[in-house]
């Protein structure tokens, strides 16, 4: 009775689970699927998910209007450099305010969390007079410093979380078999905090990937814009869309997310506390 | 130890470099043999309106060395903050594409230069009054309306000429009350005779009301706005109102639409027709099923006739740029009549030039251009064309109230008070 009942429950578990798969993908596989539709059957009353003519000509229309493969580079370089400096600066604060707490550290914590609720729009033109004064408008490397300060407060909360995930007694144990501050630091905090260092790191890719406004205002010359802002050239007045092309452009925008997470993220969840134990 | 310390001292030196490497900023603007450079900020978004663009840009280029434009894309869904982003912070584009209506607060805030002293006669006297007061605030013209678009009615030709409803033309439109008798004619089995894609239902209705004596918007001899609903204003939105709840002639399902959404059910047979804008010609044109037939009717008309509001789109230059004389200049050229009929068919809209507006190729029955150019006499600029606080009222007032009126939620007593004593308030803090 017990075993039917638990392969009743794991049924509908499983099932719950695949409803809630397909839920998330629909958007994207209907995605692919437009990308690869000629005009006409983009207009059709009864759509079909396999394309009855499925044509790379929207492909090829996206890349010759517009400069995706350099808007592509654009953000890849704006979206890597935000991920490695968010990380770089955000580790050794979350470990000062993960292992040292004090109410300056939870004042900080209270900060980072009000600071996610600021909208863009009321940053924005102060940023932008900054960053003119100190001419890094129109420059990748001003948007990659935004990116960074726009990430760090949620990267440093991440953070923090999985400094306190590494349990306090493993340092102490390595201090006890001899190892200094910094060998503890590099040889047993390190490894199990890499998992939540890419994610981190992920998180501050992602951001940076997907941001569509600051990139919009702080970049001017065709040949800095990133992908975001190029996918909007492919949309008119109120709201009218050049479908085609912008579905295959957009698909191929979100390629290399997928590829990341697809490659790392079994390293996040089989990497964490790996090996914290001896067994 | 070593390792560790290498390590950062690498990436600190790669960091530096990425950053140096990569830094931009805005750059002189006159190069030292005296040859200018001009910012061209286009919201051209369709291919053959890209590439009319790119083309008067190479030409222009190749016909004055001393004078560089160089074509920047913008993009529709977000001009407003990025220019207000750029005004701020002096780094506009020397000439701007934009939408008249979207010009006021620039044009107040001091950020776009005046052009009558720069306005050359022919332009000027070749763009109707109308058209002009546009872009007119305060006495001062802050842009050229060069295109603009009529909304439509485009029918499934196949289910019109098989009711045998009365054809419309620009010379005998529908009347409101034939229009609305002549989509319940259209309407049965599984089919509705229009569709009415209200995603944004303000404009709509206001631009269409001018057809039927409505105006909403009231210019004292002060320069104050109130707000006052009439019997005219009433027509549209009560038309609108009895085909989707009394007549269920239009579709409910339609009014969260935008308009190319509406596009499947009208190929498909199950709207008869959809009102949109000119310019969706081009997305009928190309999504459209082999054999579907169509056709471009002008809007219902009332005591106003076929007069209809528009926002035509302008060209404006920045109050900083240090190359007015040029950049008017480049305008000009851009909007010489054969250029603007280029302009015109890339956009599939109608241009605003008299001259340009008589161009045979705009004149012809194909694709419904006739209809368009036979309604362009009785554009009239969008009755809330210059109002300050206009966004304000439509988002926080017009916009709920008009879709909760479509849907029936409320009736045309609590619509008519919301939309004047709530909008009247929103206006009042604009003109202390």
């Amino acid at each position: 009775m017990s075993t039917r009942t638990g392969r009743a429950t794991r049924t509908g578990q499983y099932l719950a689970l695949t409803g809630y798969l397909v839920f998330l993908a629909f958007p994207f596989l209907w995605l692919i699927s437009t990308a690869f539709k000629p005009a006409r059957e983009l207009g059709s009353l009864h759509p079909t998910w396999i394309p009855d003519h499925p044509t790379l000509d929207n492909f090829r229309q996206a890349f010759d209007e517009q400069p995706l493969l350099q808007a592509a580079a654009n953000s890849a370089l704006a979206a890597v450099s935000a991920g490695v400096i968010c990380v770089a600066i955000a580790t050794p604060m979350a470990y000062v305010m993960a292992r040292h707490r004090s109410k300056l550290s939870a004042a900080a914590t209270g900060w980072v969390v009000i600071s996610q609720a600021f909208p863009f729009v009321l940053l924005i033109i102060p940023l932008f007079l900054v960053l003119k004064n100190l001419q890094l408008i129109n420059s990748l490397a001003g948007l990659i410093m935004v990116y960074v300060v726009w990430s760090l407060p949620f990267a440093l909360w991440m953070l923090v979380g999985y400094v306190r995930a590494v349990p306090a007694e493993l340092e102490e144990a390595a201090s006890v078999d001899g190892a200094g501050r910094l060998r503890t630091l590099v040889s047993v905090t390190a490894p199990l905090l890499a998992p939540g260092i890419v994610a981190t790191a992920l998180f501050a890719f992602i951001t940076a990937w997907n941001e569509f406004f600051f990139a919009l205002v702080l970049l001017k010359t065709p040949e800095k814009q990133t992908l975001p802002v190029v996918l909007t050239h492919f949309i008119g007045a109120e709201g009218a869309a050049d479908l085609g092309p912008l579905a295959a452009a957009a698909f191929l925008a979100t390629l290399p997310s997928l590829l990341l997470f697809a490659f790392i993220q079994r390293r996040i969840t089989g990497g964490m506390l790996a090996g914290a134990v001896k067994s | 130890m070593r390792a560790l310390a290498r390590a950062a001292a690498s990436a600190a030196t790669a960091l530096a470099l990425l950053l140096t490497g990569c830094s931009g900023g805005g750059g002189e603007r006159t190069d030292a043999d005296g040859t200018i450079h001009l910012r061209f900020q286009s919201l051209a978004w369709q291919t053959e309106s890209v590439t009319a663009n790119k083309e008067l840009v190479a030409e222009w280029n190749a016909a004055h060395p001393g004078v560089q434009v160089e074509y920047v894309q913008g993009s529709w869904d977000s001009v407003h903050d990025q220019l207000l982003t750029s005004f701020e912070g002096d780094e506009a584009p020397d000439i701007i594409h934009d939408a008249s209506d979207d010009l006021a607060d620039f044009a107040y805030g001091g950020y776009l230069a005046d052009l009558r002293t720069l306005l050359p006669g022919r332009l000027t006297e070749d763009i109707p009054q109308a058209s002009w007061s546009t872009t007119t605030f305060d006495g001062g013209v802050y842009g050229v309306p060069f295109l603009q678009e009529p909304k439509v009615l485009i029918a499934n030709t196949k289910i019109l000429k098989a009711s045998g409803v009365r054809i419309p033309t620009a010379d005998r439109p529908w009347s409101w009350e034939e229009f609305r008798r002549i989509t319940e004619e259209l309407t049965g089995k599984g089919r509705y005779g229009v569709a009415w894609p209200l995603k944004e239902p303000v404009s709509v209705t206001l631009n269409l009301g001018l057809s039927a004596g409505g105006q909403l918007f009231h210019r004292g001899e002060d320069g104050a706005v109130d707000l006052r609903f009439g019997e005219g204003d009433a027509v549209v939105p009560r038309t609108i109102h009895d085909q989707v709840t009394v007549d269920h002639s239009a579709a409910r399902t339609a009014l969260g639409m935008g308009g190319s959404d509406t596009l499947p059910g009208l190929f498909g047979g199950k709207y008869a027709m959809v009102p949109l804008g000119f310019a969706y010609r081009q997305q009928v044109v190309e999504q459209a099923p082999e054999g579907f037939e169509w056709s471009v009717l002008p809007a219902p008309a009332g005591s106003g006739g076929t007069a209809q509001g528009v926002s035509p789109q302008t060209l404006s230059v920045a109050e900083d740029s240090p190359h007015k004389k040029e950049a008017v200049e480049f305008i000009d050229f851009l909007l010489d009549p054969p250029n603007m009929v280029r302009l015109a068919k890339g956009d599939w809209m109608l241009p605003t030039g008299t001259k340009a507006l008589a161009d045979p190729a705009l004149h012809t029955e194909d694709q419904g251009w006739a209809t368009g150019t036979a309604l362009a006499q009785r554009l009239r600029p969008a009755p809330a064309q210059s109002v300050r606080g206009y966004p304000e009222w439509k988002d926080k007032v017009a916009t709920p109230a008009l879709q909760e009126y479509y849907s029936g939620a409320i009736g045309l007593d609590e619509l008519t008070d919301r939309l004047v004593d709530d909008g009247n308030r929103v206006l009042a803090r604009y003109q202390r």
